[in-house]
């Protein structure tokens, strides 16, 4: 019932100034399709919402075969999977981002957004880890560059300091034979949150696994990193059998918990059968680059 | 036999000129471009709004309740509890039988003791939703928890925790002493079981256990209240009984019916959810309390899901068994279901159509209604029978399985007809369970392969039959001739499925004019006789059948007033497809055009009246052929393929025939596959919200094809029969036959989401 400042700085000194000023009690807007629904359910009681969508740096979206990708972190999913050289360059992420709830969300959700959210089920974090992306932050003291896989710490909660700001993602440039994939299982076709999910990403080279990744969703309080089922494909065919191995070693390492959207059995049998699965994907995708 | 695919057939027995054509709906613009009125759109002078306080625990004693800082919050104008229930008789009845008043009261505001977490407690009326949010934080409510009962079996054990201390097993009709959650133990009987057992080749005994549902209708539980300053009470409501909330506001307050007006408005869905009336007395109160201002209350989607009621879970266990050549010669059922916090689960009516379609001669039923701590079940379309035939249809399917027998074949050869008793013990009238099942068989769908895969699943094909019985109930409805030639209708049948249009229909079939010149109208309890729920598939029937009435008394009048202008006798007059004619004299004849212009001049206006009670119901039987695809590494379902066929007597208005075909065949697809209250040990509901509570979406399912057939009800004057429940009763058990032909997995769970059919293939 309380009434909240709402803020629109233009730049990210002013943005950072704001954190610095109310404290725990702000929060950083984009497109508002967690923060407005949480807030509405009691989830945080606010003194201000700032919104990010008029500081430039937040709203950035580059491409190029040199430099990679950067996000800003405002950016909505549309703008994203909008562009085609992006859409072809970054596979898993343009599954993540065509997901993310139906037309009208993605017409405001950011990565950015997801990400600081950090649900244990958000569907662009895997993504991004495969992709390698980085998190861009700035604050009181100054900039920092984190791996996304480090960013979260909790269901909901970040390893970013109260007054920082997630400015934007950067993801390298894939190089040829690079491939990656996302799928969720839910038990609708849509409009759902994942029981379990699948980030991975392949380099092939002369028909080799160079290197993979492999995140999961919703198997823990935070999106799992699975760097030692990516690691046991190196060097190795993309063969069923390596593939199944990998998707062996997700299936052990995540840790659900039994609740109404499935069980600690049937999570993690999917993280094996959607790891296997998003490999499969992945090294067609990365052959069809080649 | 070859059979050419439509979507949409209509197997009709009878034709007229405007009962069986599509004509456009009165209320579809208003809706469509947002003007028409529901609850949560009322505005009033002065309006406070008010919020309902609602238990936390399943199950506890109320110490105390204190609500000195929320009235000293500035803006809150009023509070209620049961405190504010005048002292009254001890049973209510508000149309739907007796129950006794604590009861009764006590599912509006607990007074002792709480039965349900979402149990309302007390209500505030306040300036703003904000202000009476607030409020409610600020009520401080003593509890004492207690253990609570969630399931049928645990409410029937021994040791359970008992709800009720006044709650006494009634068994086999007569009132025991017995102190227990079972309220009330039945049994039907016909023929020798053992009997019917001992000759059978073939038994088959399942055990099924299905979890609570939610009707889930789109638009919340609303309610505005005006206690006025001379005691005249108004309410504004969404509901499928606008004379039922009164009865049940004149029961909770002690305030005569004459006293008090309901006003439906339009209604975004009630399924049989919004025949129970939920805050519409606190409303009043708090309007009185507040200084006669008017209160609105509009529930959220939790408070819908936690504090209204949904339809029972369930435990039940269906044997039966078959000679080699397919005839069931017996058939036994033990169903227990979950009344909710206070005695009356469906179990009655599960009882009543459990093997109503079968024609067997060595048939046992025991029901049980068990209350237990969750929300007081209420109606949701064929309440008790989806429950029933998820077990009964399931078991028919396997002993076609075991005997290799065609499941349709198996389910014709012991299909119920004219003068099959019922082991409930009705007597089946003229009924078309044989003509669906041959409708189906004959389908493109029957007949056609497997649908093929969509995504490298494996896929099957189930089959399904049920039935309901429908009511019939009281309805009245007014026609006033206007001077144009068209007709007024009144009716007191609130709108849920396009009941407006297929009323005004068969007045005018009966005046021969044309569908647009009828103009229907829902209206107010002052304003039309007393009209029962839209309900029980009852509204097209009964109400239909009072509108026929008016219409023949309309006629009636006319003809009488054109052989007074013309000076001839009456009989000499006759008056058909819109013109009235002397059947001796050509000369004479006038439209009804003609004749409604002059009215004024010739005597006064016309106004018929129909007020029926009718009791020629027909029951109707529905089917369903599924093709599904499962993957058999996640367990999930897609529907493929859906044909439902379903007996609609005569159908008025076949669109909308089509349109309730199709809704229950969703809703039973969505109950089959993922919709369930999903309880902590505790007793809450941990997904009250669409998100967690997953209905199916338009990208789950496929375009449903739907057959009519139509087998006339000899007890209608067009041959209706309720066609609103009886298709929502078999798509689960269909499902689980199409996922048990696809993967393997005999599902005697509902509902049969991914994890449950994975955890079936594992074990
Ligand atoms: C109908 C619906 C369907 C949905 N479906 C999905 C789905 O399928 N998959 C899925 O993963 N999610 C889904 N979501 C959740 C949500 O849409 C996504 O998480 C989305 O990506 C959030 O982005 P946003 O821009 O709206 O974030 P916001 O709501 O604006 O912010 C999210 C959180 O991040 C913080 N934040 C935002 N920007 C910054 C910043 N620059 N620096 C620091 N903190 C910041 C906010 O304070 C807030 O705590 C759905 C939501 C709805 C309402």
């Amino acid at each position: 019932m309380n009434s909240i400042d709402y803020i629109r700085p233009t730049t990210v000194d002013e943005a950072v100034s704001l954190l610095a000023k109310y404290k725990e009690k702000a929060r950083v807007l984009a497109g508002g399709t967690d923060l407005i629904v949480q807030m509405r359910g009691g989830r945080y009681q606010l003194d201000a919402v700032i919104d990010g969508k008029h500081i430039e740096e937040l709203n950035q979206l580059t491409y190029s075969k040199e430099n990679g990708l950067v996000i800003g972190a405002a950016v909505p999913c549309h703008k994203i999977y909008g562009d085609e050289n992006i859409a072809s360059a970054y596979p898993g992420i343009m599954d993540s981002a065509t997901l993310i709830g139906g037309i009208q969300i993605q017409g405001r959700a950011s990565l950015g957004g997801n990400l600081m959210n950090a649900a244990p089920s958000a569907d662009a974090i895997p993504a991004l880890i495969a992709h390698n992306a980085v998190a861009n932050i700035v604050g009181a003291n100054g900039t920092r560059s984190v791996p996304v896989e480090d960013i979260c710490s909790g269901p909901g909660r970040t390893t970013l300091d109260t007054g920082e700001i997630l400015v934007s993602i950067s993801v390298p440039a894939p190089s040829k034979g690079f491939g990656a994939r996302y799928i969720r299982f839910i038990p609708r076709n849509e409009m759902d949150i994942a029981v379990a999910g699948a980030g991975v990403s392949v380099q092939l080279k002369n028909g080799k696994i160079e290197a993979a990744r492999v995140a999961l969703s919703s198997v823990a309080p935070t999106p799992l990193f699975v760097e030692n089922a990516g690691n046991s494909l190196v060097g190795k065919e993309p063969s069923d059998e390596n593939i199944q191995a990998a998707a062996n070693l997700a299936k052990e390492a995540a840790t659900p918990i039994t609740d109404m959207r499935g069980t600690v059995e049937f999570r993690k049998h999917l993280c094996e059968v959607l790891t296997r699965r998003a490999l499969h994907t992945a090294v067609e995708r990365a052959r069809e680059e080649n | 036999m070859t059979t050419t695919y439509e979507p949409n057939k209509v197997l009709s027995n009878k034709e007229f000129k405007v009962v069986g054509t599509r004509p456009v709906r009165p209320d579809g613009a208003d809706k469509v471009t947002g003007r028409a009125q529901y609850g949560a759109d009322l505005q009033l002078t002065g309006l406070l709004y008010g919020k309902t306080l609602r238990s936390p625990h399943a199950h506890a004693n109320i110490k105390s309740i204190d609500f000195k800082k929320a009235l000293a919050l500035e803006g809150v104008k009023a509070v209620v509890s049961a405190k504010d229930f005048p002292e009254t008789k001890d049973t209510a009845n508000y149309g739907l039988g007796d129950s006794p008043m604590n009861y009764f009261r006590g599912n509006i505001l607990a007074d002792k003791k709480v039965l349900y977490k979402g149990q309302a407690i007390a209500a505030v009326a306040a300036s703003s939703v904000h202000v009476a949010e607030a409020a409610l934080s600020l009520i401080d409510v003593k509890y004492e928890v207690l253990d609570a009962v969630l399931t049928a079996p645990e409410g029937m054990a021994k040791d359970a925790p008992i709800l009720h201390d006044d709650l006494f097993t009634k068994e086999f009709e007569k009132q025991t002493k017995v102190n227990s959650n079972i309220a009330e133990h039945f049994q039907h009987k016909m023929g020798d079981i053992d009997e019917g057992f001992a000759g059978a080749d073939v038994i088959v005994e399942r055990t099924f256990d299905t979890a609570t549902v939610h009707q889930g209708y789109i638009e919340p539980h609303n309610v505005t209240a005006l206690w006025n300053d001379d005691d005249r009470i108004h309410v504004w409501t969404s509901t499928q009984g606008a004379f039922t909330v009164r009865a049940a506001v004149s029961e909770a307050l002690a305030v005569p019916v004459s006293k008090i007006k309901v006003t439906p408005m339009e209604i975004g869905g009630g399924f049989g959810g919004k025949i129970n009336v939920y805050e519409d007395p606190a409303a009043a109160l708090l309007s009185k309390k507040a200084g006669h201002k008017p209160v609105k209350m509009v529930m959220t989607r939790a408070e819908v899901f936690e504090g209204t009621g949904p339809t029972p879970g369930s435990h039940m266990t269906v044997k039966m068994g078959a000679t080699n050549e397919g005839k069931i010669v017996a058939a036994q059922a033990n169903l227990a279901m979950e009344a909710g916090a206070y005695p009356g689960s469906p179990v009655g009516a599960g009882a009543m159509c459990v093997f109503t379609a079968y024609d067997i001669a060595n048939v046992t039923i025991d029901g049980y209604d068990v209350v237990v701590n969750k929300p007081k079940t209420a109606a949701y379309r064929a309440p008790g029978a989806p429950n029933a035939a998820f077990a009964a249809e399931q078991v028919i399917d396997e002993i076609a399985e075991k005997l290799n027998i065609d499941p349709l074949e198996l389910r014709l050869q012991n299909a119920a007809k004219e003068g099959t008793r019922r082991a409930d013990g009705p007597i089946h009238p003229r009924i078309g369970c044989v003509e669906v099942l041959e409708a189906m068989k004959e389908h493109h769908h029957y007949q056609s392969p497997l649908t093929p895969a969509k995504n490298g699943g494996k896929v099957g094909r189930g089959v399904g039959i049920g039935f309901w019985f429908n009511i019939g109930m009281q309805s009245a409805c007014n026609i006033s001739v206007n001077n144009d030639g068209t007709v007024n209708l009144v009716e007191g049948s609130t709108d849920i499925g396009g009941s407006r249009a297929s009323i005004a229909m068969h007045a005018a079939e009966v005046l021969g004019i044309s569908y647009e010149d009828v103009k229907p109208q829902v209206a107010d309890t002052d304003s039309v006789g007393y009209t029962a729920i839209t309900g029980g598939s009852r509204t097209t029937f009964a109400t239909g059948w009072a509108a026929y009435e008016a219409a023949n008394d309309v006629k009636a009048q006319l003809i009488d007033r054109a052989a007074t202008i013309w000076g001839v006798d009456p009989d000499s007059v006759e008056m058909e497809e819109g013109v009235l004619r002397s059947k001796t004299d050509t000369e004479l004849n006038m439209s009804f055009k003609d004749l409604s212009a002059q009215l004024n001049d010739t005597g006064g206006p016309i106004v018929g009246r129909g007020a029926v009670d009718p009791s020629g119901i027909g029951g109707s039987f529905c089917g369903q052929i599924v093709d599904v695809e499962v993957d058999p590494e996640t367990g999930k379902t897609d529907i493929l393929r859906f044909t439902v066929v379903q007996d609609a007597g005569k159908a008025i208005h076949p669109s909308y025939v089509e349109g309730q075909m199709q809704g229950g065949s969703v809703q039973g697809i969505g109950w089959a596959l993922n919709e369930e209250y999903y309880y902590s040990e505790d007793g809450r509901m941990n997904n009250p919200t669409f998100l967690d509570y997953r209905m199916p979406t338009s990208l789950d399912l496929p375009m449903i094809d739907t057959v009519i057939v139509e087998v006339a009800n000899p007890g209608h004057p067009y041959g209706v029969r309720g066609v609103g429940e009886a298709n929502i009763v078999s798509p689960q058990a269909a499902v689980a036959n199409a996922i048990k032909s696809a993967v393997g997995a005999r599902m005697e769970k509902m509902p049969m989401n991914p994890a449950a059919i994975m955890e079936q293939l594992w074990s």
